[in-house]
Order: structure tokens, then sequence, then C-alpha cells
């Protein structure tokens, strides 16, 4: 009788230790906001939120602080704009040949290999960016400078195709199979097949990949501090040079007096990347949920 | 007629993926073949001197393994709890969805951002300054989801046959779970979640603002105390010392040093993982 009680309350406790643990991611994220909204709050009463629509980025001066975030959002959305466009089809094009085409030992090979680029540190990558990357675009394009919101989105291109080919694999990898030996009986020749039939059934989850990668992209921050030459200037041209809402908290945070109202402008910044990549998280489950695509 | 036509096309997404392949090479030959020629025993077991520009990384070497001790002690146990709860326990309330949301909404927080919250939380909030301690907090927190969700896949692996026999012959929940179930997917569990704390061996963003030092010739003796790492030494080398044209030597090294630590890792766990898969199969 008085093993089973102790088991029984051992029973209870383990639920409540596991419940305890489980319950922390939720802990976190609140904590986060919480945080993020405790630090940046005075300044929507003095200066005043307004501020942050200011034209310009000017932390530090003599006269007149501005804390536009506008060149900075510009920043990020230009660079992750380019990024995209060159990630966005080699990634799915790489995809479907993983998945449509490479034999199994091929496979085998390129899965692992690809998933390396994913572990490589965003500041390796980053120097490498700046020691390689950066003279490339220079000479290539005949700057003054290699450090350009080019030379960054190729960077974050780098980082992000992993990730984006691995779930799109997946995502044509899920198509029953079914479909696929319809079209080919049929008489759609096997590239038909994957364009016209396994291609348009995946699209939903290379949808939410994409949302995924673009959240990742426009928040990465050593690759593009380190490579896109931090000027805060408002630009649509790949070749100036630009500076991110990441790379602008990295920079100046380390250089603020704790409090002062430069220093919950970064935090204004850092609450807005988190609204960007939250958004784009919800809207990726929203998509995957909907075509059933999770796992 | 259209087999021209599919051949070249074929043949075009081959190139593609091939050229990244190599893209890949050659950014691993590069940082390789220079950092190697930076690499010797005076480099990984020396204090640096002249700020950097000499000497070696030794201080940043054990600055980056205490973050990462300090990170995997606090990530695994909540990680691998969380996971089992979601997987053994919960029904498809509420609570649970919830849980998910919390989970995916934290995976996709930028790393930055974790960095400001581990500076007004763990820094100034609850006082412990920059500091190990705070570091290793942050990166902790960053790496909960990857963890969590690693060790629920392992759980999932083992066959339901395993807790419907030790639920039959008597045991409570907790007891089917520690003999039934733990003993099959812990491996699974902590090799998944090594490969997530390599990643963030390699984080620079978090420990930015939380942790690192960039010059401190003397090792960390508590945990409240600052410490160097790899990745945030690396970055200054390269892009704010006054001399880094001419040490791009120590740069490299320093490069290849964090890519090993961070690779050796993540292989270290895939082919644990690999020996495991082996042992168990069902």
């Amino acid at each position: 009788m008085s093993r089973s009680r102790k088991q029984h309350i051992t029973d209870r406790l383990m639920r409540l230790l596991l419940v305890g643990a489980a319950s922390t991611s939720v802990l976190i994220v609140c904590l986060i906001f919480l945080f993020l909204f405790k630090e940046a709050g005075p300044f929507a009463l003095k200066p005043g939120l307004g501020k942050l629509l200011d034209s310009q980025w000017i932390p530090v001066s003599f006269q007149e602080e501005h804390f536009g975030v506008g060149p900075l959002l510009s920043g990020s959305a230009l660079v992750t704009a380019l990024a995209m466009l060159v990630t966005v089809p080699i990634s799915v094009l790489v995809a479907i040949y993983i998945a449509e085409i490479a034999r199994p030992a091929e496979r085998e090979f390129l899965k692992p290999f690809i998933e390396i680029l994913a572990s490589i540190p965003s500041v390796v990558l980053g120097f490498f960016g700046l020691l390689v990357l950066a003279p490339f675009i220079k000479t290539t394009f005949g700057l003054s400078t290699g450090l350009t919101a080019l030379t960054g989105a190729l960077l974050l291109s780098l980082m992000a195709i992993p990730t984006i080919i691995s779930l799109s694999e997946d995502a044509l990898v899920s198509v029953p199979y079914a479909l696929k030996n319809a079209s080919l009986a049929l008489g759609a020749s096997h590239l038909q097949t994957i364009f016209r039939v396994t291609l348009p059934a995946a699209l939903p989850g290379i949808v939410a990949a994409v949302m995924l990668g673009i959240g990742r992209v426009i928040g990465e921050t050593m690759a593009v501090l380190m490579v896109t030459g931090n000027s805060a200037i408002l630009t649509f041209s790949p070749l100036a040079s630009v500076r991110t809402m990441t790379a602008t908290i990295a920079a100046e945070m380390g250089e603020v007096p704790f409090g002062s109202v430069h220093y919950q402008a970064l935090f204004w910044i850092g609450i807005i990347l988190l609204g960007i990549t939250f958004v784009l998280n919800i809207i990726a489950q929203r998509v995957l949920k909907k075509y059933g695509m999770m796992k | 007629m259209n087999n021209t036509a599919d051949k070249f096309i074929l043949l075009f997404l081959r190139i593609i993926t091939y050229a990244i392949v190599l893209i890949i090479g050659y950014i691993l030959f590069d940082i390789i073949k220079n950092g190697f020629t930076a690499l010797n025993w005076q480099f990984v077991s020396s204090f640096p001197r002249r700020s950097g520009a000499a000497g070696g990384i030794f201080p940043a070497i054990i600055g980056t393994l205490y973050l990462v001790v300090g990170t995997i002690a606090v990530s695994l146990p909540l990680g691998i709890g969380g996971a089992i709860y979601l997987a053994e326990y919960a029904d498809q309330g509420r609570f649970n969805s919830l849980i998910r949301l919390a989970i995916v909404t934290l995976a996709g927080v930028p790393s930055i951002v974790f960095g400001l919250f581990g500076l007004g939380v763990f820094v100034l909030f609850c006082g412990f300054g920059p500091s190990i301690l705070a570091g290793s907090l942050t990166l902790a927190c960053m790496v909960l989801p990857t963890i969590i969700v690693a060790s629920e896949e392992s759980l999932r692996a083992v066959p339901k046959g395993f807790r419907d026999a030790s639920l039959a012959l008597g045991a409570t929940k907790w007891e089917m779970i520690r003999t039934n179930i733990l003993p099959y997917s812990i491996s699974g569990m902590i090799t998944g979640s090594i490969l997530g704390i390599g990643r963030a061996a390699g984080e620079t963003a978090p420990i930015l603002l939380t942790v690192a030092a960039f010059y401190l010739p003397k090792l960390p003796k508590t945990v409240f105390d600052q410490v160097m790492a790899l990745p945030y030494h690396l970055y200054i080398l390269a892009t704010q010392h006054p001399e880094a044209d001419r040490i791009r030597h120590m740069q490299y090294g320093t490069a290849l040093i964090l890519l090993l630590l961070v690779l050796g890792l993540s292989l270290g766990a895939i082919l644990i993982r690999k020996h495991f898969r082996k042992k168990f199969r069902w």
C-alpha cells in the first residue's frame, strides 16, 4: 500500500516538473515581449513615438538627434529582397534536383553537404564575405568599396539556401506518389510531371519555406554588419552601402548609456524586428496547417 | 523531340546544384587553407598580446567552451523535460497549442533580439552584469526550441507497443517513461540537441550584449565573470582592430578554430546518432 502511494506521489511530482519545463517556452516568449517593451517604453512618452518616423537616423549629434527607423527599415528590406531574389529560384531548383532527380547515393551526399552551409557560423561567413566576396564585387562593378547591399544579400542568400532547400525538399517528397504516377501513366514525361504536378502540389510548403527563410534573413546580424558598409541612408540601389536594423542594434548598443533615449530607440528597433518575424512565422505556420503539411 | 529539351533542363538543374556544392567547397577550402598556416600549438595555447595582433587565442577558446557547457546545463534539462511532456502527456488542448505556438515563435526570434532580451533580463534586471551566467542563459533560451523539437522526434520514434506493454504490467506513467521510453530515446535526444547547441557556439549577436569582452588576458574565476569568445574575437579582429589588414593570419586562424569547433560538435553528434540508430532498430 505505501509503495503504491509513493509511486503515485512520484508520478504526480514528475508530471508537475515536466509541465513546468514545457511552460518555460511560454514564459520566455512572454518575458521577451515584456522586457523589450519595458526597456523601450519611456521613449513613447518622451520624445514620443512620432520621432521614430523621422526621415533620418542620427542618434548621436551636437544639435538634434534623429531616430527615424525608415532608412534602417529600407536597408533591411533592400538586402532581404535582393537575397530572396537570388535564393528562391536557386533553392527551389536544387530542391527539385535533390528530391526528384538525384540518384539515392547522390542524395546521400548532397543533403548533408548542403547542411554544412547551415552550420557555418555567421561571423565566419561574414569574414569570408569581407575578404573574398567584397573585393570581388568591388572589381566586378568598378566600385570604390565592395561593402554594399548586394554583398550582404549574397551572403544572406548563402545562409538562407540550406533552410529553404531542406524545407522545399520535404514539401516535394511529401507529394503523394499517386499524383506522380497518374501523371506518368497519362504519358507525361518525368520533367512534365515535376513541373506541372509535383511542384504545384508542393507549392504551399515551398511558400512556407520562403516565409521562414525571409524571417531568418531579416533577423541575421553579423554577416550584414560586416559587409554592408553601415551607412544609414535611404536608398534602393543594390550597389550602395546600407545599414540594416539588426546591424544598427549590434553596432550601437555597445556604446550607448543604459536607459538613454538612444538606448530606448534601439529597443524599439528590436520590437519592430520581433514583430516582423513573428508575423512571418505565424503566416508560414498557417499555410502549413491549412494544407495539411504540418509534421 | 521533347527529349533534347528535357535533357537540357536536367543538365541545367544539375549544374545549379553542383555550383552550390562548389561554392560551399570553396568557402571551406578558403578558411581551412588560410587558417591552417596560422595554426600552431602556441596559437591555441597562449594568451593574446598587443590586443590580439599577436600571441594566441587560448582565453577565447576557453570562454566559448564555458558558454557551451553553461548553455547545455540550462537548456538540456528544460528542453528534454518539455519534449517529454509534449510527446507523452499533452493532449490536443488549449495549453498544448499555446506551448507549440511559443516554441514556433521562439524559433523565429532573431538572435540580436535574444541579445536585447538577455541584456534587459539577465544583465540588468537580474543584476548578473555581463557574465558567463547571463550569456549562457541567453543562449539557452535561443536553443530551447531546437532541443524540444529534436527530443520530441526522438521520443515519438519509440514504438507505441513499448508504452502499452509497460502500462499493462501496472507501471505508473512516469515509471513507464523512465524504464521503457527514456533508455531508447535519450541518445537521440542528446545528439539532436548537440546539433542545435553547436550552432549556438558560433553565434555572436546574443553574446555581444550579454557576455563578451574583447581583450581579457585572464581566465574567468566565477560564472559572474566576463569571458572572451571565439566569434566575438573574430568579429573584432576582422572589423574593429586598428591593424586589421596586417593580421589576416590571426583572423583566419580564429575562423578555422571556430569552424572546427562547430563542425566538430555537429559531426560528433551525427556519428553518435548513426551508431545508436544501428543499435536500436525495430
